[in-house]
């Protein structure tokens, strides 16, 4: 469990060091991610190695941003404000994004005749 | 009296007491969560997020003392983004083989979730503050979190703005796609993972198998898309 955890962090602190130090727009946890993929492609035992500390995370993946949430009572006076412009925002974005996406995909996936699955 | 007095001070002093509460709060919104049978409006963070603003107002703490205790769990959120790569190693092969699909619609999904989120909350007179947090809301919590802390937004409003976010694209998304005529589970489940992530991704997961894989695989790659995107199109809004 400790060398998993250890691998995962390097990962993190490679990347957060090559995001600061190349001024990447790219956040470090991100390049992290890319890291991961990469070193598990090379090395698919690595994966397996992985695994465990891996799906332990990300069964509560949820716990880590209630900090942040909970922070949003410092900022009421602001939603009290802006409720109605980002409620709306929200919204109406989400449903043409997730219509977009859609729509794009069936477009080329009929283009280029790929098989559903 | 002196003595719970002394007890309450000492306990306000270290993270000890925030923590527990921390986890505690989720506990209790993860049991309510599935006690309502895991609807989409019942979404654990959103339950432990009121019960700890309420126990936060109640005792009059500040939230600057609140987190000195729950640093250790915000802390996972850098971890926690690194490990979102497994479910995207896992499915490369499914990947590559839907390779030009999954471009299309990352790119069209994220550019269209950045922008008229930028350009109705900017139309409605939202500040730069607030438009920083807006930007990477489609995105999965950690990272999002780390977009806008890197474009001067306020991590803690994007948290929010992502949790409500991800429920709405719960909501809406099987009649949406219905109504589109979309039928591809794969085009159905990605374009859901990339506009509302991880909340839309356990929702696809509900709904079909490979709608949730191609979910997961389109709330990955967003992530790293918006990186990429959101401080392009904030300069161009800002």
């Amino acid at each position: 469990m400790i060398p998993a955890i250890a691998i995962i962090l390097v990962f993190q602190l490679t990347g957060e060091v090559a995001a600061r130090g190349l001024g990447l727009v790219l956040p470090g946890p991100v390049l992290g991610l890319l890291l991961l993929v990469l070193a598990c492609a090379l090395r698919p035992r690595l994966a397996e190695m992985l695994r465990p500390v891996v799906t332990a995370i990300l069964g509560h993946l949820s716990l880590f941003f209630v900090p942040a949430g909970v922070g949003v009572v410092a900022h009421l006076g602001q939603f009290r404000s802006d409720g109605l412009a980002v409620v709306l925002a929200l919204t109406v974005s989400t449903a043409l994004a997730i219509a977009a996406g859609a729509l794009a995909f069936r477009a080329v996936a009929r283009w280029t005749g790929g098989a559903e699955e | 009296m002196t003595d719970a007095a002394l007890i309450w001070s000492y306990l306000t002093q270290g993270p000890l007491l925030w923590l527990t509460a921390t986890l505690i709060a989720y506990w209790l919104g993860d049991s309510f969560f599935r006690a309502m049978g895991r609807q989409s409006w019942a979404n654990p963070v959103l339950c432990a997020v009121i019960l700890l603003a309420c126990v936060l107002g109640l005792t009059g703490t500040s939230y600057q003392t609140y987190f000195e205790g729950a640093q250790f769990v915000h802390f996972m959120l850098g971890p926690a983004t690194v490990a979102l790569g497994m479910p995207l190693y896992d499915n490369l092969r499914r990947v590559r083989r839907a390779a030009l699909p999954l471009v299309a619609a990352l790119v069209a999904g994220s550019v269209t979730a950045v922008v008229s989120a930028l350009a109705i909350g900017k139309a409605f007179g939202l500040g730069v503050v607030m438009l920083a947090s807006l930007a990477p809301k489609s995105t999965t919590a950690p990272v999002a979190i780390g977009i806008a802390e890197g474009l001067g937004g306020e991590p803690t409003i994007t948290a929010v703005l992502v949790l409500v976010t991800g429920i709405i694209g719960a909501i809406i998304a099987t009649p949406l796609l219905n109504a589109l005529g979309i039928r591809d589970w794969r085009a159905r489940g990605f374009s859901l993972g990339v506009a509302a992530h991880g909340i839309g991704t356990a929702r696809a997961f509900q709904v079909n198998e490979t709608a949730g894989a191609f979910a997961g695989i389109g709330m990955g790659l967003n992530a790293v898309l918006t990186s990429v995107i959101a401080p392009l199109a904030l300069y161009w809004f800002g």
